[in-house]
């Protein structure tokens, strides 16, 4: 069963229609999925999850949330779907016992009635219930926030950019939450600029100027590189990525930390790049064949894309 | 002169009880790009803000570019670039504009500007936007052309707080490509960043814990004495650590 259908949304935004947020965008998430939503700034998730949750209209194209249509029955979404913007969005001058409450009474339902799915993350900010939200850290405020838009039990919950500017502690904790209230069957659908956290999701979409690039598993999207990778290195990285650029066979060769990693045209052109690395004079040389990621399959699909 | 750009020797800022930044140490060479990495609420903006010249320190010693932070700000924002995620260019300006602003508040000649401007745009390939707002550009554009911007007065170090947050993965590597020719042409570079594969091409890291400087070395050194097969893994096992919030 389907939590979430999207059929060919288009959005634009200016007079003229000039930009092009959304171009003809299709998939499904499944009830009690975990559903990412990968790519940068710009690339339209804001937008997409605005349209999901009745926030903003769509130029064409339908969807559906819980088989709910987001235009016909907007009221009706409204009242089962959670939503935690990009942007810290509760009441800065309520405490935090406030915010809650505020938002358990308006959906209708009190702190105690659901406080069994929220209880792993409002103890940790239940400390400081008396203190307002706006004296928060970044990371209580982000609790409170997921606890806000949990405590009236939503079906689906849209998280956008919930680990954006968030230190790479900080973010393992938070997908640590998330895990937890997929356990809890609630369907989630996140939008992330970072290419890493794709591995955590059930099934992501990568999305890039308003199009989906990809939409598989973590695991089926990087299956479907096609091509060879290796991972190379020396004590002479600038030096070592020039060169390798132009070697035959190469069709692509970006820093990749504390390698580079070089896609080759076809198998035939790893004994080439062996042999190139193999004789090469300066120290600490190195290449291994590596497994691409979501990362490596992110920049190939804006490569043959533009 | 030595060949150091920045020193910090103890710096410490206290905001009442809290000490934000607590005895910092460190050195950073003319020409090297180095990495300033820590969780949120470690210090890093607090320090960041003093080695620029907008916030003095409680105690300890620095220097930046040879000026005294206590005693040369003035002169120390003349010397600087400084270029952040979330300020950077004015949207309701042209590419041009902005160019000519920044060159102005830095007080180079009309001369300077115009050939620096020009030599820019080339250099982006941006010859047909110079005369476009800013805010149509694609984010990863305004990244590069910020980073441009914020070196536009040849300072001899340039600051960057996050400044590839967001921006998408190949875009992201051809601003690391800017970042090591301005390196390339003795700029020393001070930059944060959350992506851990970025803190591999600096030539040094620093990472801050409740306001200290845990660890200080090159990446390779880092791994080696945190037996860590990733930097990702040297931050999370001394980040981890924390006790503060942010």
């Amino acid at each position: 069963m389907n939590a979430v259908v999207v059929e060919n949304i288009i959005k634009t935004y200016g007079k003229k229609k000039e930009v092009q947020a959304l171009d003809d965008i299709s998939f499904e998430v499944n009830k009690g999925e975990l559903f990412g939503l990968i790519g940068p700034d710009g690339a339209g998730k804001t937008s997409l999850f605005r349209i999901l949750t009745t926030l903003l209209l769509a130029d064409s194209g339908t969807a559906k949330v819980d088989s709910l249509d987001v235009v016909k029955d907007f009221k009706a979404i409204r009242k089962r779907v959670g939503y935690m913007p990009g942007r810290f969005s509760l009441y800065q001058d309520l405490s935090v016992e406030e915010n809650l409450e505020f938002f358990a009474t308006i959906f209708n339902t009190s702190i105690d009635e659901n406080y069994d799915l929220i209880k792993d993350i409002y103890v940790q900010i239940e400390p400081f219930r008396k203190r307002k939200a706006g004296k928060l850290s970044g990371g209580m405020k982000q609790k409170l926030a997921l606890s806000c838009a949990l405590i009236h039990r939503p079906s689906v919950l849209f998280l956008d950019e919930p680990t954006t500017g968030v230190d790479a502690v900080s973010r393992k904790e938070f997908w640590e939450m998330l895990k937890g209230l997929k356990q809890q069957g609630i369907t989630m659908l996140v939008s992330t600029p970072y290419m890493d956290e794709a591995a955590l999701c059930d099934k992501v979409a990568l999305i890039q100027k308003g199009k989906i690039l990809s939409i598989d598993t973590p695991v089926g999207i990087t299956e479907k590189f096609g091509r060879p990778l290796m991972a190379v290195r020396s004590s002479r990285m600038l030096q070592l990525l020039q060169q390798v650029k132009e070697l035959p066979g190469v069709q692509d060769a970006y820093p990749f930390g504390e390698y580079h990693h070089v896609v080759l045209k076809e198998d035939d052109a790893v004994a080439p790049l062996l042999d190139f690395i193999r004789t090469r004079k300066d120290e600490g040389a190195e290449i291994t064949v590596v497994t691409p990621d979501i990362e490596d399959c992110f920049i190939a699909l804006m490569k043959t894309d533009t | 002169m030595s060949n150091s750009m920045i020193t910090a020797e103890n710096l410490t800022k206290r905001f009442g009880d809290f000490v934000a930044v607590d005895h910092i140490s460190f050195e950073v060479n003319k020409g090297e790009i180095f990495g300033f990495l820590g969780a949120n609420g470690a210090g890093k903006t607090t320090a960041m803000r003093m080695l620029c010249g907008l916030s003095l320190p409680t105690s300890g010693k620095g220097t930046v570019a040879g000026f005294d932070i206590y005693k040369d700000n003035e002169k120390i924002k003349q010397n600087i670039g400084y270029m952040s995620q979330k300020f950077s260019l004015y949207d309701d300006l042209t590419v041009k504009e902005n160019m000519r602003f920044y060159g102005g508040i830095y007080g180079m000649t009309n001369d300077f500007i115009r050939k620096k401007t020009a030599f820019i745009l080339h250099h982006l390939h941006l010859e047909k936007e110079g005369d476009v707002l800013v805010k149509s550009l694609p984010l990863g554009w305004k990244q590069k052309l910020a980073f441009s911007v914020a070196i536009f007065h040849e300072p001899q170090i340039v600051f960057l707080d996050e400044p590839t947050g967001g921006v998408d993965p190949v875009t992201r590597r051809e601003f690391w490509s800017m970042i090591y020719q301005a390196a390339e042409l003795g700029i020393t570079i001070f930059v944060t960043t959350h992506y851990m594969d970025e803190a591999e091409y600096c030539n040094r890291v620093s990472i801050m814990v409740d306001g200290k400087v845990e660890a200080l070395d090159t990446p390779a050194q880092l791994k080696r004495t945190y037996a860590a097969a990733s930097m990702d893994e040297v931050f999370l096992k001394l980040a981890r650590k924390a006790v503060r919030g942010e």
